[in-house]
């Protein structure tokens, strides 16, 4: 039974990290470029993108998910026609999972990097434009680098957020032992199921793993100026 | 051809700007009050903020021509620009700043001109350091550094002297005018310093309210002034 426990536990903390780390690596890929385009580019509808892109950040998780279940469930509008091509679909797998805590912590990281971006010397791409460099390698070269603090630390929210996600995670992914119950889910079953010695495990083992995270963020944070 | 000439129209909010010069292989300094229009003069020809009509054209190349739809991005245009807060890169060292110069050169000779450029702008022992560790007049030799490295054809210098003291300030003209020598280009100079204006200027554009007031030598300006104002901007420095 020990074994077991400690099986799951293992599971669970496990599960949760490969979540947040995809999830993560996803929201790097598309979270910087969409904050370099939302913070150097002006166009039509920019606002809106901005609010769409927010959205989660403060709508109840319970209806981020809702709406994910309407876009990607079985029947959902996209979730249908991927359905009826492959019989495949992502709902109560660890992939739900992983798109219910990027869409929840994207913003997290569009947010700050944005605000990165957007505080960069206007002067310090100029000179890099008359020095003959085209935008991309100055995005690149000058302004990537100058926002980078704020970059990470969009980064380690998001993971964060990741590593903490819920609402959004239950609806989607539901809460199966041994397939989709993160630590989060996990903490809340054995919690409702009166099994506080383990909770407590894994409870203070979720909070050391998020401490650790956030210290080893912060000596990186502080080296690279 | 030879040398810059511009003709520029832009309206801003509550400013007009319309001006029209050319200069030849000199030193021509635009002079006038703060908010005359001369900074965006300078960054209109880089080619950092466009004009609502005109032309600008260096040697025989036309890098802005509204009216036949031309309108090269800064980057393609062979200027050198020197800002006023210089704009070296706080995350690069000084020989990364001047080699960040130099992006169409291959990497062999950019590092062999990076140093020529070094020696050449008593830099030299400095390579490594980062901006923020340097003394105001070394900063300044590692922004023209880094603005000449690609041999531009023609050097815009926004008030780049401003943030300086005196006694450096003088020590600044006399780098400027070996400058000139050893890069034989055209340089415009944005200084509302008449003091400066007089020691360096080939030619004098004043600019007043977003239009040219008067253009001409020294001697020009200051004995046959176009108008009043001219005149109360040549005297304030006359002693």
């Amino acid at each position: 039974m020990d074994g077991d426990l400690n099986n799951s536990i293992l599971f669970s903390a496990r599960l949760s990290l490969q979540v947040a780390w995809v999830a993560t690596a996803f929201i790097i890929v598309t979270g910087v470029p969409a904050a370099y385009f939302l913070a150097r580019k002006d166009f039509k509808g920019k606002e809106l993108i901005d609010i769409i892109f927010t959205l989660p950040l403060v709508l109840p998780p319970t209806v981020t998910g809702y709406y994910l279940i309407v876009i990607f469930g079985r029947n959902g509008l996209i979730g249908k026609m991927i359905y009826d091509r492959t019989g495949f679909t992502i709902m109560f797998t660890w992939y739900a999972a992983v798109l219910a805590s990027f869409v929840v912590a994207l913003p997290l990281m569009v947010k700050t990097a944005r605000a990165a971006i957007e505080s960069v010397d206007r002067n310090l791409i100029n000179a890099s434009y008359t020095l003959g460099h085209g935008e991309i390698e100055t995005a690149l070269r000058v302004i990537l680098p100058l926002a980078k603090k704020g970059i990470i630390a969009g980064i380690v929210l998001s993971f964060a957020r990741a590593m903490g996600e819920f609402g959004a995670t239950l609806m989607l992914a539901g809460n199966i032992p041994g397939k989709t119950d993160t630590m989060p889910l996990a903490i809340y079953s054995l919690a409702i199921s009166d099994e506080w010695t383990q909770a407590h495990t894994m409870v203070i083992l979720l909070t050391i793993m998020s401490g650790l995270f956030l210290y080893i963020a912060n000596i990186y944070t502080k080296r690279s100026i | 051809m030879m040398g810059l000439s511009v003709s520029l129209k832009k309206k801003v909010k509550g400013f007009t700007l319309d001006a029209a010069w050319e200069i030849g292989d000199e030193l021509a300094v635009l002079f006038g009050y703060s908010g005359s229009g001369k900074s965006l003069t300078l960054q209109m020809i880089a080619g950092l903020i466009r004009p609502d009509d005109g032309m600008i054209r260096l040697d025989s190349k036309t890098y802005f021509d509204n009216s036949a739809g031309i309108d090269d991005p800064p980057q393609l245009r062979a200027f050198g620009y020197v800002f006023q807060d210089l704009a070296l890169f706080p995350h690069m060292t000084v020989f990364r700043n001047i080699i960040f110069g130099a992006p169409e050169i291959p990497k062999d000779e950019k590092v062999s001109r990076a140093k020529e450029m070094i020696e050449a702008f008593k830099l030299t022992g400095l390579e490594d350091r980062y901006p923020s560790e340097i003394s105001g007049g070394q900063k300044q030799r590692a922004a023209f550094a880094r603005a000449l490295i690609r041999q531009p054809d023609a050097l815009l210098l926004d008030e780049p002297f401003s943030a300086l003291d005196h006694p450096l300030r003088l020590e600044m003209r006399g780098f400027l005018q070996e400058v000139r020598k050893r890069f034989a280009i055209p340089v415009i100079l944005v200084t509302h310093d008449f003091d400066e204006a007089s020691f360096l200027a080939d030619k004098i554009i004043v600019y007043s309210h977003g239009k040219v007031a008067q253009v001409g030598s020294l001697k020009e300006v200051m004995n046959q002034p176009s108008s009043a104002e001219v005149q109360m901007l040549a005297d304030t420095k006359k002693v």
